[in-house]
Formats: structure tokens, C-alpha cells, sequence
């Protein structure tokens, strides 16, 4: 991911840099021609005054800023990322006083070089003559500073704003291909294929099986909320599928009192957990084994347990702690905050295997929930 | 034409279905077995001794490829020819083209009858070419495939930089975590769940698989030469060839008479300069 945000990026960076120096040099020109307005003298003059001071000024001043920046590791004000460095207003001020008067210096040193006049720098000049320059050094360097600062400002955020859309979708594409995972798929197609051959009555009903898990992953993560019913129907429907291939392999409880259908959840909430327990838990163990799904309620908190009698934790290959663990520990963390817990731990007894439970808000639709939009 | 075949899935359904559709295709083909996962396959193949085995890729325990390479280590030298292999899978990106280029048969689930058929019409083909060849350059030609096969497949895992490679094994003894330097191991041998790691002076037990472990070292410095043994090349002093072409290995561990075995699958490594 970060490799890829624009933001981050060196080249990015250049082109950032490069954009301020034309800028700069455009307000240059305006500052030319308010000079030649203001003053009367020849315009030609003011330009190559106002260039040379204006390049010598930015350089120093954005020169100084990297430096200081990368001293100081500060970011940008409102940045998480580390797009465009920015030391802070304190240090910013310290450096456009000093970088202006410096580059006033050397910007008037080169532009009377090239002019052939005199024009006294901000060391050589009388106070009054002083402070003319210093507030045409100091202005514009100050108002051009805060407008690249917004600009920045804005333009992080809105490489922020692009990278977390991204991100999102990216998101919903691995949830989806890790749901219809193209094993799983396949196989259960080419089960169906034999089961027309052999007991289409029973073909049939798989296929309404397939038909209504594809239809809850595919529409699943759209709805906010769904129902406890629901939800166990769902992977009813999923187990009922997976039963059909594993065959005596696999057996299931469900445990779900009918006072608890109600209670809401978001869709698929418990569908990582139990693919976990197939394909970590049952599918590497030669003789399978059974998966409970349970729900129960003690007080306010609804707890949701997918218990396996497979492989168990430790001797899974590759671990449980995949892609689909991962976003039920973001989901109840986005919704429900601290007062929502998933732990994945050793079933601990006899049986052996793998017990997760999610404990979460036990919410009904009537009672209306704080974040809820019902389905 | 007579022929016998096993057929390794562990979807009960579509091993009845598969067995059904090869019933139709090809009435005198008789399935002497059905194995539900890949260690009964590889026990009933050396057992039955088909002409055929049909393979899943992904099976409880053992996985397809691994029964195969276990059949291709285990199956005894002069006795009967080894069977023609037909890998069954649902989706494996990598594997379809290892299998092209090992020109080794393959059957995409779910299977269809064209493809069975056309399937059938080349495994009728061999067979018939098998009765002028002799056993042993069967086995050495599926030998061959196998080894193009597996180091195809290996070629998709990551493997580690050098840089990258395990240093230390951190192996727990009681209470305590004994720190063991890789360049200490003589070699690695697979123990059902766990490897024993020998060294020159003791030996130990990690709870990881051989599968996992393997892939985490520096692949120059360990050599392969069973599915179940790794061996640090450096402490390698002979290897003998025997005259049933067998190739053993003498190890640098005093007072130990150990001999490793090399299986015919990895036993092109150990040619002279």
C-alpha cells in the first residue's frame, strides 16, 4: 500500500517542489508590476529585481524549510503521512525572516550585477529604506508561504481522501474473494454436477443452497445490519454446502435461542469463523470433525461462539490468524468500539480444537441501536 | 483394454461421480480402490500396485503432490511398472502449468466428459506403448516428470534470500529455549508433526513441519534429498552409489554410523565434477 500512495512518493514530491518554484516566479511578475505601478521606474528593471528576489527568497525559505524539517522530523499540520514536510508555524516564521532578508541580499546582489545599477540591500541602506525592503521582502514571502502551506495542506488530504477510497474497495474485493474462493467454488460445482446425475431432487436443493450463500456474500457487506436468524440461515446455507462435499466428514450444531433471533449484527459477521474452522480446523484433519455455532446472552452482551473439533490452533499450517479474522476484529472494532471483543484460543477440553468468540452489544431492531440502520 | 486404477479424492460424491463416468468411458477399467486422503492413496498404490492413479491436489494430510513424490520415493525397484498419474484439481493457477511442462495428465474439476474422455484415449495409449519398454525406464521417465514437476511447483513459494534464511533454531527444552546455530545442524528429518534436528553433539525435536521449515533455509547450504530428510551440504563427506543405483550419504558425526538415504528423486545431485 504505501508504495503505491502518491503521496509518499519521491517524484511526487519533485513535482510539488518544481510547482512552487513557477509560483513563485509568477508572483514575482505581479510584484514587478505593482513595484513599476508604484514607482514609475522602468519595468524592464523591476522584473529582473523582483525575479532575482523572489527565486533567491523561495529557495532559501523552502530550502530551509526541508532542512529544518528533516531536523526537526516534524509533519505537516493535519498529515499522518510524511508527504510534504513541515517544521511548524514557530520555526516557519524564524526561517522566512531569515531566508527573506538572505535572499533579498543575494537576489539584489545578482539583479545589480546584471542590471548594472545600485541598488542597496537590506545591510546597506539607511532605516527607512530598511524597512521598505523589509516589508517587500517579508510580505510577500509570508502571504506566499501560508499559501503553499494550504495548498499542501489540501492536497495531502486529498491524496488521504484517494488512498482510503482505495483502500475500501480493495477491501471489499478481498472480503469477496476470500468468500467465493475459487476452490470452493469449483468443487462445490462439480459436487452439483454429480448430484444431477444421480439425486437431481437433492441437486436441486443444493443448488437453492449455493444460490442464497452467493446471493448473501454478494449483498452482504452492503446491508449495515442483519438479524441473529438470518445470520445463522446464511451459514446454515454455507455448511449445508460444505456438508454435501465433506460428507461424514463434517457435522454441525447450531445452538440459538429463539428470545435472541432478533438481536443484530452486521452480515456474515460469523462467516470468516466458521471457513476458518473448515479449512484450518476440518479439511487438514483426515477424520474431520464437528462445528458448533452458538449464541447466548449474558446481561447486555451478546456472546457468538464457532467452536471446531479440527486440527486445533497450534498445528494449523499457516495459521488462523488470516484475511478474514482480520476484518472481524475491523468490523466490531468500527461499530461497537471497546465494547466489542473477539478472541480465537485452544477449545480446551478433551476434544481439542478451536473456540472463537466475538462478545458485542446485544442489540434488537425494536430497541434500536445507536449505530443502526435496520436491514 | 484390462487396467486397474485407484482413484485418491476426499469428496466422497466426487470420487463416486469420477468412478461412475470412467464406468461409462471405459467399461474394463477396474477401481481396485478409493483413498479418502493422500497417506491411504500412497499405502494402497504400493499395495494394489494399479496402472493408474487419480490424484486430487488437496486432501487432508498429505497433499496430491506430496502422495505422488512419496509413490515416486517409495514404489520398490524391479517390481511391476509405476502407475500413470492423473492429478484432479478445482483451481490451481501454478500447478496447471507445472503440469504442462512435466507433461503429466490433469483433470480440472468439475470434470467433463471430453475432457475424461480425451483423458482416457492417452492413458490407453501408454499403456499399450508400456508393454515394449521395460519397468525400470517407466519409472525413470515418471521420475523425470516428477522432479520437473515438484521443482516446478517449489518455484511458486518464495523462497528465502540467503539473507533472509533461518540463523538460529530457537527450540524449547523443558522450561528453557536452547538457541540452535543453523551451521551446527548436521541435518533435518521429518517426524510426523515435528522435524528432529540433528547436530554434531545432540539431538532435538521443533514443533513445525518439515514443509514449513524448508522454504526458510538457505537452500544452497541445505540440500533435500527425501521428502522426509534435509541435510546441511558442508557436512556431507561421500555418497555411494549402490548397484540397484540407491545413493547413500556418509556424514561428518563422529561416533555415529548414520547413513542417509537418498531417494530417487533427488539422486541427480550427487554426480561427480
Amino acid at each position: 500500500m504505501t508504495s503505491t500512495d502518491p503521496a509518499l512518493n519521491d517524484s511526487y514530491r519533485w513535482r510539488r517542489f518544481a510547482t512552487r518554484g513557477l509560483r513563485t516566479e509568477g508572483s514575482a511578475v505581479v510584484i514587478a508590476v505593482c513595484l513599476w505601478a508604484l514607482t514609475g521606474r522602468a519595468f524592464g528593471v523591476m522584473l529582473v529585481y523582483s525575479v532575482c528576489i523572489s527565486t533567491m527568497c523561495w529557495l532559501f525559505i523552502d530550502g530551509g524549510r526541508g532542512i529544518v524539517a528533516s531536523w526537526t522530523k516534524a509533519k505537516p499540520p493535519h498529515d499522518r503521512s510524511v508527504a510534504s514536510r513541515w517544521p511548524g508555524w514557530k520555526w516557519m516564521l524564524a526561517i522566512i525572516v531569515v531566508g527573506g532578508l538572505l535572499g533579498f541580499t543575494v537576489g539584489n546582489e545578482i539583479a545589480n550585477r546584471l542590471t548594472g545599477l545600485d541598488s542597496p540591500g537590506p545591510f546597506n541602506a539607511d532605516s527607512r529604506q530598511m524597512l521598505f525592503v523589509l516589508v517587500m521582502a517579508l510580505v510577500p514571502a509570508l502571504t506566499i508561504t501560508y499559501f503553499f502551506q494550504s495548498r499542501e495542506v489540501i492536497a495531502t488530504q486529498r491524496a488521504e481522501v484517494e488512498t482510503a477510497q482505495r483502500q475500501a474497495a480493495e477491501q471489499q474485493l478481498k472480503l469477496l474473494e476470500s468468500q467465493l474462493e475459487p476452490h470452493m467454488l469449483f468443487n462445490t460445482l462439480a459436487n452439483l454436477r454429480v448430484l444431477i446425475g444421480v439425486d437431481p431432487a437433492r441437486a436441486q436443493h443444493m443448488l437453492d443452497q449455493l444460490i442464497a450463500f452467493l446471493r448473501a456474500s454478494l449483498a452482504g457487506s452492503r446491508a449495515s445490519l442483519h438479524s441473529l436468524d438470518a445470520e445463522f440461515a446464511r451459514l446454515r446455507d454455507y455448511l449445508a454446502l460444505m456438508q454435501i462435499r465433506m460428507g461424514a466428514r463434517l457435522s454441525t450444531r447450531f445452538e440459538l435461542p429463539p428470545e435472541l433471533a432478533a438481536a443484530q449484527l452486521p452480515p456474515l459477521l460469523l462467516q470468516p469463523l466458521v471457513e476458518n474452522s473448515i479449512k484450518h480446523g476440518l479439511e487438514p484433519h483426515v477424520v474431520g470433525g464437528r462445528i458448533d455455532v452458538s449464541a447466548a446472552r449474558e446481561g447486555d452482551v451478546l456472546v457468538l461462539r464457532v467452536r471446531d473439533s479440527g486440527a486445533g490452533l497450534a498445528d494449523a499450517a499457516g495459521g488462523y490468524e488470516g484475511y478474514g479474522l482480520a476484518h472481524v476484529r475491523e468490523r466490531l472494532a468500527t461499530l461497537y468500539g471497546e465494547r466489542a471483543s473477539f478472541t480465537l484460543a485452544p477449545a480446551g477440553d478433551a476434544e481439542g480444537g478451536t473456540l472463537a468468540t466475538i462478545r458485542m452489544p446485544f442489540e434488537t431492531a425494536r430497541n434500536g441501536s445507536s449505530n443502526g440502520v435496520p436491514p | 483394454m484390462k487396467a486397474s486404477a485407484i482413484i485418491a479424492e476426499d469428496e466422497p460424491l466426487l470420487a463416486e461421480g469420477l468412478r461412475g463416468e470412467l464406468a461409462a468411458l471405459w467399461p474394463e477399467l477396474e477401481i481396485v480402490a478409493v483413498a479418502g486422503d493422500g497417506e491411504a492413496a500412497v499405502a494402497q498404490a504400493l499395495a494394489r500396485r494399479p496402472d493408474i492413479v487419480f490424484l486430487d491436489i488437496r486432501m487432508p494430510g498429505m497433499s496430491g503432490l506430496e502422495a505422488a513424490q512419496a509413490l515416486a520415493e517409495d514404489w520398490p525397484d524391479h517390481e511391476g511398472a509405476f502407475p500413470l498419474l492423473v492429478f484432479v484439481t478445482a483451481y490451481d493457477q501454478y500447478a496447471l502449468q507445472a503440469f504442462e511442462r512435466a507433461a503429466i495428465d490433469y483433470l480440472l474439476k468439475p470434470v467433463q466428459q471430453a475432457r475424461l474422455e480425451s483423458t482416457v484415449k492417452r492413458l490407453q495409449a501408454a499403456l499399450a506403448a508400456r508393454s515394449g519398454t521395460s519397468p525400470a525406464n517407466e519409472l525413470g521417465t515418471m521420475v523425470e516428470r516428477l522432479r520437473g514437476l515438484l521443482g516446478a511447483t517449489a518455484g511458486a513459494v518464495p523462497v528465502v534470500d540467503a539473507g533472509e534464511a533461518l540463523s538460529v533454531l530457537q527450540v524449547g527444552v523443558g522450561n528453557a529455549i536452547h538457541m540452535v546455530r543453523i551451521d551446527d545442524v548436521v541435518y533435518f528429518e521429518a517426524a510426523d508433526k515435528y522435524v528432529r534436528v540433528i547436530t554434531a553433539s545432540r539431538e532435538h525435536l521443533i514443533r513445525t513441519s518439515l514443509r514449513e521449515l524448508v522454504p526458510r533455509l538457505d537452500a544452497r547450504q541445505f540440500w533435500q534429498i527425501h521428502r522426509s530428510t534435509v541435510v546441511r551440504a558442508d557436512a556431507i563427506t561421500s555418497a555411494e552409489r549402490e548397484e540397484s543405483g540407491r545413493v547413500t550419504l556418509k556424514l561428518k558425526l563422529q561416533g555415529r554410523p548414520e547413513k542417509l538415504v537418498v531417494s530417487r528423486l533427488y539422486a541427480h545431485r550427487f554426480k561427480a565434477m
